[in-house]
């Protein structure tokens, strides 16, 4: 079993950036299994098993407070379970932090707690994966060039209403806050993409421009969990669909072989 | 839906409607643009208003305040409360608080006290123990408070308690040890020759002025942001002109910019640094992205530990002496109202390392104004505790005025 340590030496041949995605058809990227996860005496998650292959995307749905925003921050290395597997790339390993976890390659875009509001755009999509100049004492923060990727990262994104990315965030809408938590996703080639209810409180423009994203990063290769509440926009860009009910998968439907009202009944548990 | 935002974002670009409002009215709104423009800037206006406000009020009532050689003094006396506030803004940058800096200071300069005299350590070597051991003592408090999650106010104060004993412990009965290394005087009680003074103000002007061209060359600033080179150029050049009208620049505030000089340029360029925004803005944000809040909130306990260290060597310099009263009276809290009089948040987040000197130099400022015009202690004192209520009420009320509602949220969460 790869833990962080381990997963750091294996990762070292490749600095800077995560690994490159691999090309579509690449297998299995993500699979955890058996996942349990107690709040107390409430049980957030009851044997979740779960997986998603490379250049796949699995949306992950669910009533409120079914557990998916749970499972994802498992994944993400911010919360622990109580007990699971998970298998990267086939390779079991052991995701005890944030770090881990992008250390295997997964980038996480959060539902809640997702910015900093007194830094700026620049400094929250490059929170602590800052790109850097110089050595020794002077190693100091690459700001020309991360300032050059934002800009990049929202221009895909089709941002044009944010003008000012040095200024702090806490100043814009709640829509530009989400779009540059969604940014965030795009940065570096993270293998793997988790994104919780990433189109909420955007625009009719920005989901489409979400979406449109999320299929790019498909067609690079790019393993892809979303989690959404619109039905509509899962059958857009989902290949799988996982339904969480009371904490348990209560159904998994392919996209190609349903229906918008199986996977509304699986969600609302009569199915 | 999201709201667009105008090109100016810098509200004194926006054109102001044409309206047929009277000149006052004009005044007033411009001026009211004008503050909210400071405040979204970042600027420690308000605390900058207030050192003008003392200038010309002690100016108009002593007409020595102003003069070369109280300036220097002034500057002197702002050294000490202004390093131990640079230590405090690290932690009230996370939304945490030092209260143990004063006896911090006061049981390493009771140790530089113990090597020096008794132990006829060698100066520099001495020094370093004495620095270490303020780190070793804020680690250990950092410690407490990142990983076990111990209010820092409540471990800082029990430290603020042990720290005061180990000071009289290390001092022992006689209560008070003479420093009399001349080097350790040397570090308060000296100045820089005039022509040196000058050399170095036009080294460092040169070096912002090519810093600055290099960055605007690269695309990196804006042209409005050019106008704050000019004005650090044009306050070092003053200031070093000031001094060496009297004896010439002071060692210990030259110590102090240096110190702020690299605290600025840590907590500005470097990951460590921002992170402490990071974490002071939305601490489980920040440890979603992937920030090591723990490590970080240790890290920013060592250096104010240090930094109180570097106080209690500043005030044994300046004293010759290390004693049961080095470090102790209101030094602490002048600290930390010069820190929050300077713009630094209580709630984390916000604030920067000049707020030290800004605030230091009001507090100190205060003291030494009603010096000169024979106040008591207990006006002073009572004084200093109005001139902190009213500037921090004055930036709060400010910024609540201008925030969109989601910083109080964020500052309870
Ligand atoms: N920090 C917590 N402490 C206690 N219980 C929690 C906590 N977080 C979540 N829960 C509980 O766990 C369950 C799953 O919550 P979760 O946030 O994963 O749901 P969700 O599927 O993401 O819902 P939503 O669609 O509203 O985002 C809920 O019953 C919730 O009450
Ligand atoms: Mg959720």
């Amino acid at each position: 079993m790869l833990n962080g340590a381990a997963g750091r030496r294996f990762l070292k041949r490749r600095p800077a950036s995560p690994p490159p995605s691999e090309p579509p058809g690449g297998g299995e990227a993500l699979r955890v299994v058996d996942v349990t996860k107690w709040y107390g005496s409430v049980q957030a998650l009851d044997r979740v098993s779960m997986s998603v292959d490379v250049g796949e995307v699995v949306a992950l749905v669910g009533d409120n407070g079914a557990g998916k925003s749970t499972l994802v921050d498992v994944i993400a290395g911010v919360l622990a379970p109580d007990s699971g597997e998970f298998y990267v790339r086939g390779e079991r390993v052991a995701i005890r932090s944030t770090d881990d976890a992008a250390l295997f390659g997964i980038r996480t875009v959060h539902q809640e707690h997702t910015l900093a509001d007194n830094l700026d755009v620049v400094e929250n999509l490059f929170l602590a994966r800052e790109l850097h100049r110089g050595v020794g004492p002077l190693r100091r923060l690459h700001f020309a060039s991360m300032q050059q990727r934002t800009w990049a990262a929202l221009s895909e994104l089709g941002i044009s209403t944010i003008s000012d990315i040095r200024a702090p965030v806490e100043k814009m809408s709640g829509g530009q806050r989400q779009t540059v938590t969604v940014a965030r996703a795009t940065l570096q080639n993270y293998p793997i993409v988790v994104l919780d209810e990433p189109t909420a409180g955007l625009g009719v423009a920005e989901v489409q421009r979400v979406l449109q994203l999320i299929l790019r990063l498909r067609a690079q290769g790019t393993a892809i969990v979303i989690v959404s509440q619109n039905i509509e926009e899962i059958f857009e860009v989902a290949d799988r669909i996982v339904v969480l009910h009371l904490g348990k998968v209560g159904a998994v439907f392919r996209r190609a072989d349903t229906t918008p009202e199986a996977v509304v009944g699986a969600v609302m548990g009569i199915a | 839906m999201s709201e667009p935002v105008s090109p100016a974002a810098h509200p004194l670009d926006e054109i102001p409607p044409r309206d047929h409002a009277r000149p006052t009215d004009r005044l007033v709104s411009f001026a009211k643009r004008w503050l909210s423009a400071a405040l979204s800037q970042g600027t420690a206006m308000p605390a900058i208003a207030s050192l003008v406000i003392i200038a010309v009020f002690f100016q108009s009532q002593s007409q020595y305040f102003l003069s070369p050689g109280n300036l220097s003094n002034l500057a002197v006396q702002a050294t000490l409360v202004a390093i131990i506030a640079l230590g405090e803004i690290f932690v009230l940058l996370l939304g945490d608080i030092d209260l143990s800096l004063g006896s911090m200071a006061g049981a390493s300069a009771a140790l530089l006290g113990v090597m020096i005299t008794n132990g006829h350590m060698p100066w520099l070597l001495a020094i370093f123990i004495m620095l270490a051991f303020g780190a070793l003592l804020g680690s250990f408090q950092g410690w407490w408070i990142a990983w076990l999650g111990i209010p820092a106010f409540v471990v800082t104060l029990a430290g603020n308690m042990g720290f005061l004993g180990l000071q009289l412990y290390i001092l022992g009965p006689n209560g008070t040890l003479g420093i009399f290394d001349p080097n350790i005087a040397a570090l308060s009680g000296t100045e820089l020759p005039v022509s040196v003074g000058w050399i170095l103000a036009a080294i460092v002007g040169v070096a912002v002025v090519a810093s600055t061209l290099v960055r605007y060359a690269r695309g990196g600033v804006a042209v409005r942001s050019l106008s704050r080179p000019v004005v650090v150029g044009v306050l070092i050049v003053v200031a070093v002109a000031v001094f060496n009208a009297s004896r010439g620049v002071p060692t210990p505030f030259l110590i102090l910019i240096a110190l702020l000089v690299v605290a600025w340029w840590v907590t500005m360029n470097t990951s460590p640094g921002r992170h402490l925004f990071a974490v002071g803005g939305n601490a489980e944000a920040a440890r979603r992205a992937g920030v090591q809040v723990k490590r970080i909130r240790m890290a920013a306990f060592a250096v104010s530990g240090t930094l109180g260290a570097a106080g209690g060597l500043i005030a044994a310099s300046y004293n010759g002496s290390a004693g049961t009263l080095t470090g102790g009276g209101t030094l602490l809290l002048e600290a930390i109202g010069a820190a929050v009089i300077g713009g630094t948040s209580l709630f984390g987040g916000r604030g920067s390392v000049w707020a030290a000197l800004v605030g230091a130099l009001i507090m100190s400022g205060v003291e030494n104004g009603l010096d000169l015009m024979n106040s008591d202690q207990p006006v002073k004192y009572m004084v200093q505790g109005v001139i902190v209520l009213l500037a921090v009420s004055l930036d709060t009320i400010l910024r609540r005025r201008q925030s969109r509602g989601r910083q109080l949220g964020a500052a309870i969460a």
